[in-house]
């Protein structure tokens, strides 16, 4: 069990990474949050990291990871509070994180994630538009 | 150009990989740096620190703060006692590994860096210098 | 045997009232369209006097050397002084070439010559071409300031509606003008909440690989904090150069601005009527 606290928004879960993460606690969280998906049946995952102060490619590793693995259990993953900082490190390190949709804070994550899990036929269409 | 400080730290766990951040954080404040690059040069530190670790079976960190008239800067030197690489040019490419990861550390640090070089051969350890200048 | 140098070193300290008054003479003639002032004449003396301790113990053909560390200095301060108050380049370096009239008025009286006469031209060179130095690389650090205050004004953000940001890119994209683009962006975004930012090109004058790669990189960044972008202002040409170099931007990108920011609309849910039909259409 990591010391990462998970908790449970409606069919959400909601995780807040609020330390600086050595490698093994990083790899415990992701067996956590893929264990409680499956056991909450959650169709969302939030993870909050605004109080990350840098983001590696360990860290971006695990940020995939979680989402493919909740995508497989037909989870949307959303990555909130991404400090600017960290953003244009990201950009200039070349990591890609893919599967990992992103958005600004927990409001907004949370209500991208509702607009995924309950009519995502009306998400697409307004990306085309 | 002169060194204003260093200090050498080990680098066997991951536990000290997170030292070494907060090790470089501080001396990259303490020469002034901004945020962004700060987040840069700990990045880069991050990814080589973690290297160190798991691919050279651990090693030592040096952090020199340099000045050079009026610029400041910050220098890693990370060495291990490791396999070595074989084809430093193969690491330095984006995606290879041999170690199943996304094999971004090198490359990446040196893209995040103002400075990069490395010297490895195998059996004969690893040598990673970078630097980054205010 | 006294050498040379001495010898000028000697002349200078016993001459030193007459030199002064010669030389300031010579500068007031020689720079016709400026005053010689008082800071000057003390400036002179002090002059004078490294001048000749320099002299007494350094070499004519090398002022790098420590004995002529406080001329340098001096002179460095001289310069920088010049720049700010408008002087030219050679109104700054006739501050010491003036020096040779008085000089060799007295080396013609007092000893032989012509001998020291090509030594002290030479000393005389140097520290004149050194005070150019100075003056060159002063003016390069106030356009340097300039170039970066010029960056820093020419990236600005603008809130076209609740949620809709825009960035207007004037000039080249370089690696320099990308970081301070981003992170005003992004701050930006953070302080607004903004989900949409345009970005237009009218102002940047060619599209390349390297400036694609900027656009791409700051893409990203937005992204990465939940705002998705737009690119627009993209002109015919541009446009051709893109296809043309096969550059793949990944992101929506509109001919102008007013086409973006209706997109941007649409996509935040917004609607603009006309007032004239909705007031009819309610029949009032």
């Amino acid at each position: 069990m990591s010391d990462i606290p998970i908790l449970k928004i409606g069919d959400c879960l909601l995780v807040s990474i609020q330390v600086d993460m050595h490698d093994r606690l990083a790899m415990a969280l992701q067996d956590d949050l893929t264990h409680r998906i499956v056991t909450d049946r959650a169709r969302g995952v939030m993870i909050d990291i605004s109080a990350l102060e840098i983001v590696d490619s360990f860290i971006g590793r695990m940020l995939n990871n979680i989402a493919a693995m909740s995508r497989v259990l037909d989870a949307v993953t959303v990555v909130v509070g991404m400090r600017p900082a960290v953003a244009i490190t990201l950009v200039e390190l070349g990591l890609a994180l893919t599967g990992v949709r992103t958005a600004l804070n927990v409001d907004k994550g949370l209500a991208m994630i509702r607009d995924l899990i309950d009519s995502p036929e009306h998400t697409n269409a307004r990306r085309e538009r | 150009m002169l060194v204003e400080s260093d200090e050498t730290m080990p680098l066997r766990t991951s536990d000290d990989v997170v030292r070494v951040r907060q090790a470089v954080r501080n001396r990259a404040v303490g020469a002034g740096f901004s945020l962004v690059d700060q987040t840069k040069i700990v990045t880069a530190a991050s990814e080589v620190a973690r290297n160190t670790v798991d691919y050279g079976g651990g090693g030592t960190l040096k952090i020199e703060v340099l000045r050079d008239g009026v610029r400041r800067g910050v220098r890693l030197t990370f060495s291990d006692q490791g396999p070595g690489i074989a084809d430093i040019s193969k690491a330095m490419t984006d995606g290879y590994t041999t170690g199943g990861g996304l094999g971004l550390g090198l490359s990446g640090s040196k893209r995040l860096s103002n400075e990069f070089s490395i010297k490895s051969s195998p059996g004969q350890g690893t040598v990673v210098t970078l630097a980054r200048w205010k | 045997m006294p050498n040379k140098e001495s010898v000028i070193a000697a002349l200078i300290d016993k001459n030193q009232q007459a030199l002064l008054r010669g030389w300031l003479a010579a500068q007031k003639r020689d720079n016709r369209s400026r005053e010689t002032n008082a800071p000057t004449a003390d400036v002179a003396e002090q002059f004078l006097r490294h001048l000749a301790t320099g002299a007494a113990g350094g070499r004519f053909d090398d002022i790098s050397t420590p004995e002529w560390a406080p001329a340098r200095e001096l002179l460095e301060d001289f310069s920088r002084a010049r720049v700010s108050q408008g002087f030219s380049p050679t109104e700054t370096a006739t501050f010491v070439f003036s020096f040779k009239e008085p000089l060799f008025e007295v080396l013609q009286r007092e000893a032989d010559g012509l001998a020291q006469i090509w030594n002290i031209t030479l000393l005389l060179d140097r520290l004149g071409l050194y005070t150019i130095e100075c003056y060159s690389r002063t003016r390069e650090e106030v356009i340097g300031r300039q170039q970066q205050e010029l960056l820093e004004l020419s990236t600005p953000v603008v809130e076209l509606w609740d949620g809709i940001l825009a960035l207007p890119l004037i000039g080249t994209l370089d690696s320099a003008r990308t970081q301070i683009v981003m992170e005003n962006l992004l701050e930006r975004i953070v302080a607004s909440g903004a989900e949409i930012a345009i970005i237009d090109i009218t102002g940047v004058p060619t599209v390349d690989t390297l400036v694609a790669q900027h656009l791409i990189k700051t893409i990203s960044a937005a992204r990465l904090m939940g705002a998705d972008c737009i690119l627009s202002g993209i002109r015919p040409q541009i446009a051709q150069t893109i296809v043309h170099l096969g550059l793949e931007l990944n992101v929506v990108s509109k001919a102008t601005m007013a086409d973006a920011l209706g997109l941007a609309l649409r996509r935040t849910e917004k609607v603009i009527v006309d007032r004239a039909k909705v007031t009819a259409g309610t029949g009032d």
